[in-house]
């Protein structure tokens, strides 16, 4: 590895400023939950929970690259975990929603208030 | 033939798993990796049948703003979020210190590298104790509710705002009913904690409080918010009250749904678990670089492997917020 002796440390704080600005967008989204991004919806959900969800995996993505120095890693030590990782994880996820928005459809009308 | 045999080392580089590196990782480092892999489908497993189970209650799950509102030295203060946001930000830290230690390690300063592991576990061990003070007050509880015979959660309400029992209830329990310890001798165990209040001085407490409301567990589409039954209604619901719920524990929360609470004691359970097994190996650690066993060794790849794992300790917690908390 070429970095091994050079020292990354700017590097680190940069990422601690975004991790932590994105950290501070999703707080105040989430406390103001302002109406028009709360109680709208694309995409089968709310925008506001897109955003969430997109700045999770923009922290997630800095995390592993930079905190983890998945960037340093050899390409196919890189792709064997993150691809495998990111196909069987949306599989699953993909799979359990489906079936969790069916059960809920045969399971609520049955349900009174 | 030497790329498919095995290379007999001499003993030193037993721990690396020999000189082979395929991948350009050594092998600790490299079944670091594998290891995460797998426990991110352990975690995802968790968080994809919370998902599902959402799915099937999208229209009572209980709101998370509701449900963490505390914050230390903040009493009575509707405060949500901003003390997970607060933990968030201490497990980031705590990731920082760690990567720096990491740097440090590539450097070969012995000293920096043992502080920074040293600001880690502090960090780490903050975090583990805010989990804590988190879970002390979601099992307590804060308002209290009422749990009807047809399982449904209700809650008070005044002006909008979601008060206590103690708000509205006057006074001590009054049925005579005390909880049994094995000292009082009416059985030979303790019972589990009974409710500060019967059931009946909460319907009679209803009745004589006009501006108490009750809200039901169902959510509203339109706004969101948890639908608030009118005063007749209410009172029919409350009719059939089967049981006083206060705090929360796996059969019963009064935040809402039953699994909601169940969720949330696997999921940040089993993160805490993490957290304290990654403070553990992380002191297992500091004591090897202040002991100088990886100045010897001539490489700090150790504080790198256990650097990953706290790393992926912190990515979860990414996700545990956005998912439990957030969205």
């Amino acid at each position: 590895m070429a970095h091994a002796h050079e020292s990354n440390t700017k590097r680190i704080w940069v990422v601690l400023v975004l991790l932590t600005v994105i950290t501070t967008v999703e707080v105040v989204l989430g406390i103001i939950k302002p109406a028009s991004l709360h109680l709208t919806s694309i995409l089968g959900t709310s925008p506001l929970n897109w955003i969430f969800i997109i700045l999770t995996l923009v922290k997630a993505y800095y995390i592993t690259w930079a905190f983890m120095h998945m960037e340093a890693e050899h390409k196919w030590l890189r792709r064997s975990v993150v691809w495998t990782s990111v196909f069987l994880i949306c599989y699953l996820l993909t799979l359990l929603l489906i079936e969790g928005s069916y059960l809920h459809s045969v399971l609520a009308p049955l349900v009174k208030w | 033939m030497e790329a498919n045999i095995a290379i007999p080392t001499d003993g030193k580089d037993t721990w690396s798993g020999g000189g082979q590196k395929p991948l350009g990782a050594s092998y600790g480092k490299m079944m670091m990796w594998f290891f995460i892999v797998s426990d991110a489908l352990t975690f995802s497993g968790f968080l994809a049948a919370y998902g599902l189970t959402r799915f099937k209650f999208i229209d009572s799950w209980p709101i998370a703003d509701e449900v963490f509102t505390h914050f230390p030295g903040l009493h009575g203060v509707h405060a949500p979020m901003y003390y997970v946001a607060l933990m968030t930000f201490i497990l980031i830290i705590s990731s920082v210190t760690m990567v720096l230690a990491v740097d440090a390690g590539h450097q070969m300063k012995q000293k920096r590298v043992a502080w920074y592991m040293f600001a880690t576990i502090i960090f780490g061990i903050i975090f583990i104790g805010s989990q804590a003070w988190e879970w002390k007050n979601f099992i307590n509880g804060t308002y209290g509710a009422v749990k009807t015979t047809d399982g449904r959660l209700l809650q008070f309400v005044k002006d909008g705002h979601q008060i206590a029992l103690s708000d509205i209830v006057v006074g001590e329990r009054t049925d005579g009913r005390i909880q049994h310890e094995r000292e009082n001798g009416l059985w030979f165990e303790k019972e589990e904690a009974i409710a500060s209040y019967s059931i009946a001085q909460i319907q009679e407490a209803y009745k004589s409080n006009s501006d108490v409301l009750i809200r039901s567990e169902l959510i509203d589409p339109a706004t969101k918010q948890k639908i608030i039954l009118s005063r007749e209604e209410g009172m029919a619901q409350l009719a059939k009250t089967k049981m006083v719920v206060e705090g929360a524990n796996l059969e019963v929360n009064e935040y809402g749904n039953t699994i909601f609470a169940d969720f949330f004691f696997f999921i940040t359970g089993f993160h805490g678990f993490h957290v304290l097994s990654g403070i553990i190996i992380n002191i297992i650690i500091f004591f090897n670089v202040v002991l100088g066993t990886y100045e010897r060794r001539g490489h700090y790849e150790m504080v790198e492997k256990v650097g990953l794992y706290w790393h992926f300790v912190d990515l979860v917690w990414v996700f545990v917020f956005t998912f439990f908390y957030l969205v």
